[in-house]
């Protein structure tokens, strides 16, 4: 430990206190009043981050991460550390834990920066907090990369003021002293532990003061991989999610909904009956509107009894948004609407349209929330990745002050993007207004497969020139369904868009996608432009875990690989030759060697090979997949297996890995993702709704697709800042994965996932009622 | 309506309600446990796997009404104290691989993983990937590796002592 830094308290400036010479930014921040020591970091006056402002617009020097991070840095300063009396550390997380290991990687960045134990950091999630404005927005995987510093400075803040408080105590020079594993030792050895001098560290007026981080060559937890802080609560089912709470009064409630997309309930033909069933409270027809999917509601003794009462329901239903149409009608509109491309150069032409069919977005744990709302208040309680602008829009809805509207942001079992999108919060406040009784509402898990949000089906045109060994134009026109960015984080968008130079008239499609889409190869000229169709409510979308990146990089390198062969080049031969970024690079030598790119395989077996560039990092997949009919015709009972993918090793960097096994396991995640979006996972639109209604219609990954063999490398630090992780291992694995699969079998799959075209392997639930009954079989099935 | 009485986690309990209740509501809503988790109620996505006298059931395809009064259930909150340990071999192997991502389908997961355990056990022979296969569990986490690298070490743990 470095006992200059911690001397020099009052901080001045860029220091260099390191043997390394490893320059240290100093920054402002404060010591808030409060009982315990609290202490906030404050970015916007932090002119060095600043000054990397950028005014310049290719997706290379300013992408998503940078403006996601950029309409953060006003608010840093209300982030804040709490020293409790007993000395432990409290921070109330202003992101969504959904399972990405957030409130781990904010864990080990305080202690680190602290110089606490990680096991004396307790991290919760907070409650909607308004004047954070942008800054309580979980989403493009940008948490790590906007809050690392502002925690960083906060946590250092605390860390000097304690050290100031107990050079009072020991009689010692503050420069003598240090915070080692939560005791604070004088170089004569004395020691005083942080509860005694938590209280003495407070301050009775809030004051600015400079703090200076430890260089990361100081971090003893940063970097090292750890496992997850809730995870013993979740082996022993103590981990608790929005239906796990018991709210007074909160019955078990959920909707009867339509059989055609997005259709309002007319009327309720037995009404009286349905409402004089046992257990049941209340019912209720909830018009469906922009914010609320709605149905008929049923509340009731128990969820057993809801859905009992729902399926005796009669329903007369209104129109919905598509009814009558298929994916097919989908497809012609696409086609329709794609944006022209110039005439092709004179050369090599390689050029195709693939099609991505919808799929479903939403997580395990089903769409639910806790409402309680009366007439002068209201309280909800939801997993939300937008809980400011839930509260905001709750208020405006029920005709309450702001500060009368509480929103508590649950943990989630899951997200993917479905978070960020607060429909059930609202659905569970409409209903407890209409009824005046707390509700705990939950979806069925066939409504959230058929009325839930889903990956927009889209088409990607490619056309790659080649002449002569060089690559002459690059053109993608991705046309998609609309994507819905329409709730708290379209607003995030619209500011960004007036803060930085040059984003003006761009469409949230457009943003995004001109801040995403990449071609990290030199390719000559280069064009990637998207265009949407419908309006943003026509299907129920969301921003799914990557958003257009899979497809657009999927689409992308089954061209390169087309382009390779034309070229007479190996795939990885190619990409080397052609890559114009050196962490991609890296990563991709990383996999051809850990994977054995290039040896010997069976006929119908191959591999695949792709990289992707985003979220400040770098990525590169590679895979072996096996597609003999032996291997493809395996039987699971109603299951689909399919070509099987049997290895998978995955190289990502993130400039600065927080949490190793954490990060790895957010690659591991999106590895299954990607194999599911490559081979398996869709929805089948027939007449105006989605056939799929349970896990065994929809195939996302099952332990019989999981490949026996999966490797993850964590490249070494290559920067000083984490970037993003969450979404980071989807695009390069379902790209890889359909290479793969195009080897194997000799073919040029334009159609994903792959098994999209066949006869459905199951019978469609019904429509109507909307909900299955459960089955009873549970015992003549038990092992 | 009427009672029905059996044991859950170690305590005998009562609910008045239909027979036809499935025991998911009666553990979750009625008596207040969460550890079983809901995520399909069609007996698909297994998230509410428990013990019905050491067997894995799927709670939502079970009725209320065919459960005696001397059968046992035990749920992810009782499964330490099969083994009188502060955690079960297969938890500790979930903490070991930290195998959890949003944790929703992990007590499912491993109430299943100890059912596998054990089934193979009573058959003489250890777990393999063909029996990895057959695993129902959905994890939209996809931390589906590691749940396969949990299972063989919980087992290694249940062998010495669990």
């Amino acid at each position: 430990m470095d006992k200059l830094e911690h001397g020099d308290e009052l901080g001045h400036g860029e220091q260099t206190g390191e043997s390394r010479g490893v320059t240290r930014r100093s920054f402002v921040g404060y010591l808030i009043a409060a009982p315990t020591l609290v202490a906030a970091a404050d970015l916007a006056f932090d002119s060095a981050a600043l000054a990397a402002l950028p005014t310049v617009q290719p997706v290379d020097a300013f992408d998503l991460t940078d403006g996601l991070t950029l309409t953060t840095a006003p608010t840093s300063q209300l982030i804040s550390v709490e020293i409790r009396s007993d000395g432990t550390v409290a921070f109330a997380l202003p992101r969504a834990e959904v399972g990405q290991g957030i409130t781990t990687a904010v864990a080990m960045t305080i202690a680190d920066e602290m110089g606490m134990p990680l096991d004396k950091v307790q991290v919760t999630l907070a409650d909607a907090r308004p004047e954070l404005v942008w800054n309580q927005i979980t989403a493009g995987s940008n948490s790590m990369h906007s809050i690392f510093t502002p925690v960083r400075v906060a946590a250092a803040i605390a860390r000097e003021r304690l050290l100031e408080a107990a050079a009072v105590v020991l009689g010692q020079p503050v420069g003598n002293l240090s915070l080692v594993d939560g005791i604070i030792r004088s170089v004569t050895g004395q020691t005083v532990a942080v509860a005694t001098v938590a209280g003495l560290a407070a301050v009775s007026q809030t004051v600015a003061v400079q703090a200076t981080l430890k260089s990361p060559s100081q971090f003893t937890l940063i970097g090292t991989p750890r496992g997850r802080i809730d995870a013993h609560d979740i082996v022993t089912g103590a981990k608790l999610f929005a239906m796990d709470l018991d709210i007074p009064g909160a019955l078990p409630t959920m909707l009867c909904r339509a059989p055609t997309i997005n259709a309002s309930a007319i009327s309720v033909r037995n009404f009286a009956a349905v409402k004089a069933m046992p257990g049941i409270t209340d019912v209720v027809i909830i018009p469906h509107t922009t914010f609320v999917p709605g149905g008929v509601a049923v509340r009731g003794q128990t969820f057993g009894h809801c859905i009992t009462a729902i399926r005796a329901l009669d329903v007369v239903w209104g129109p919905g948004t598509v009814d009558g149409k298929s994916e097919a009608n989908v497809l012609a509109d696409l086609r329709a609407s794609e944006l022209p491309m110039l005439p092709p150069l004179l050369g090599k032409v390689i050029e195709d349209t693939f099609v991505f069919h919808f799929r479903p977005g939403d997580p395990l744990e089903t769409s639910c929330a806790v409402a309680d709302v009366r007439s002068d208040r209201a309280e909800v309680w939801a997993a939300l990745k937008t809980p400011i602008w839930c509260k905001e829009q709750l208020a405006l809805h029920l005709g309450l002050p702001l500060d009368k509207v509480t929103v508590h942001v649950t943990q989630a079992g899951g997200s993917f993007g479905r978070h960020l999108f607060p429909d059930a919060a609202f659905e569970a406040a409409e209903v407890s207004r209409v009824l005046g009784k707390p509700v705990k509402l939950m979806w069925h898990r066939t409504d959230n497969f058929r009325q839930g949000r889903v990956h927009p089906m889209c088409t990607s045109h490619v056309r790659l020139v080649h002449l002569l060994g060089n690559v002459l134009t690059f053109d993608q026109r991705h046309t998609s369904v609309a994507t819905d960015f329409s709730q708290g984080f379209g607003e995030l968008l619209t500011a960004l868009v007036a803060m930085v130079p040059g984003l003006n008239g761009l469409t949230y499609a457009q943003l995004i996608f001109s801040l995403t889409a990449n071609v990290p190869y030199n390719f000559g000229v280069v064009t990637q432009l998207i265009n949407e169709i419908y309006a943003f409510n026509t299907f129920n979308t969301s921003s799914v875990r990557n958003i257009y990146s899979p497809e657009v990089c999927s689409a992308k390198e089954l061209i390169v690989d087309r382009a390779a062969r034309s070229m007479g080049k190996d795939p990885l031969a190619f990409r080397r030759e052609f890559v114009r970024d050196a962490r991609l690079r890296a990563v991709l030598d990383q996999v051809a060697s850990a994977g054995n790119w290039g040896r010997t395989m069976p006929a119908g077996t191959a591999q695949g090979i792709a990289i992707h560039k985003e979220y400040k990092g770098a990525a590169a997949c590679l895979v072996e997949i096996d597609c003999r009919a032996a291997t493809v015709n395996r039987r699971v009972p109603d299951a689909y297996t399919g070509p099987r993918v049997t290895k998978v090793v995955y190289a990502v960097d993130v400039g600065l890995p927080i949490n190793p096994l954490g990060l790895e396991a957010q690659m591991m995640g999106g590895i299954m993702d990607g194999i599911a979006q490559a081979l398996s996972y869709s929805l089948h639109l027939q007449n105006g709704h989605f056939v799929e209604g349970s896990w065994d219609n929809a195939y996302y990954t099952r332990q019989w697709n999981t490949p026996p063999s999966v490797q993850i490398i964590v490249m070494p630090p290559t920067g000083d800042s984490p970037g993003g992780a969450g979404e980071f291992g989807v695009a390069a694995t379902m790209a890889a994965v359909a290479c793969a699969y195009a080897r194997a079998t000799g073919t040029n799959p334009t159609r994903f996932p792959i098994n999209h075209d066949l006869p459905l392997g199951f019978t469609p639930l019904p429509t109507v009622p909307s909900i299955p009954e459960s089955p009873t079989d549970g015992l003549e099935k038990a092992f | 309506m009427s009672t029905h009485t059996f044991l859950l986690n170690g305590a005998r309990v009562s609910v008045d309600c239909d027979d036809d209740l499935r025991m998911l509501w009666v553990v979750r809503d009625l008596l207040g446990v969460h550890g079983p988790k809901y995520g399909c109620g069609l007996g698909v996505c297994q998230a509410c796997t428990s013990h019905l006298n050491g067997l894995a059931v799927n709670l939502c395809a079970v009725r209320v009404g065919d459960i005696d009064d001397n059968d046992e259930i035990v749920t992810i909150e009782g499964l330490a104290a099969t083994v009188g340990a502060p955690l079960h071999p297969m938890q500790q192997a979930w903490l070991d691989h930290d195998v959890s991502q949003c944790g929703y389908c992990q007590p499912g997961q491993i109430m299943t993983a100890v059912a596998k355990v054990r089934q193979a056990r009573a058959e003489g022979r250890d777990l393999t990937d063909a029996d990895y296969d057959q695993i129902r569990n959905v994890c939209r986490c996809g931390t589906y590796p590691r749940i396969r690298l949990a299972i063989a070490a919980g087992a290694q743990g249940m062998r010495r002592g669990g």
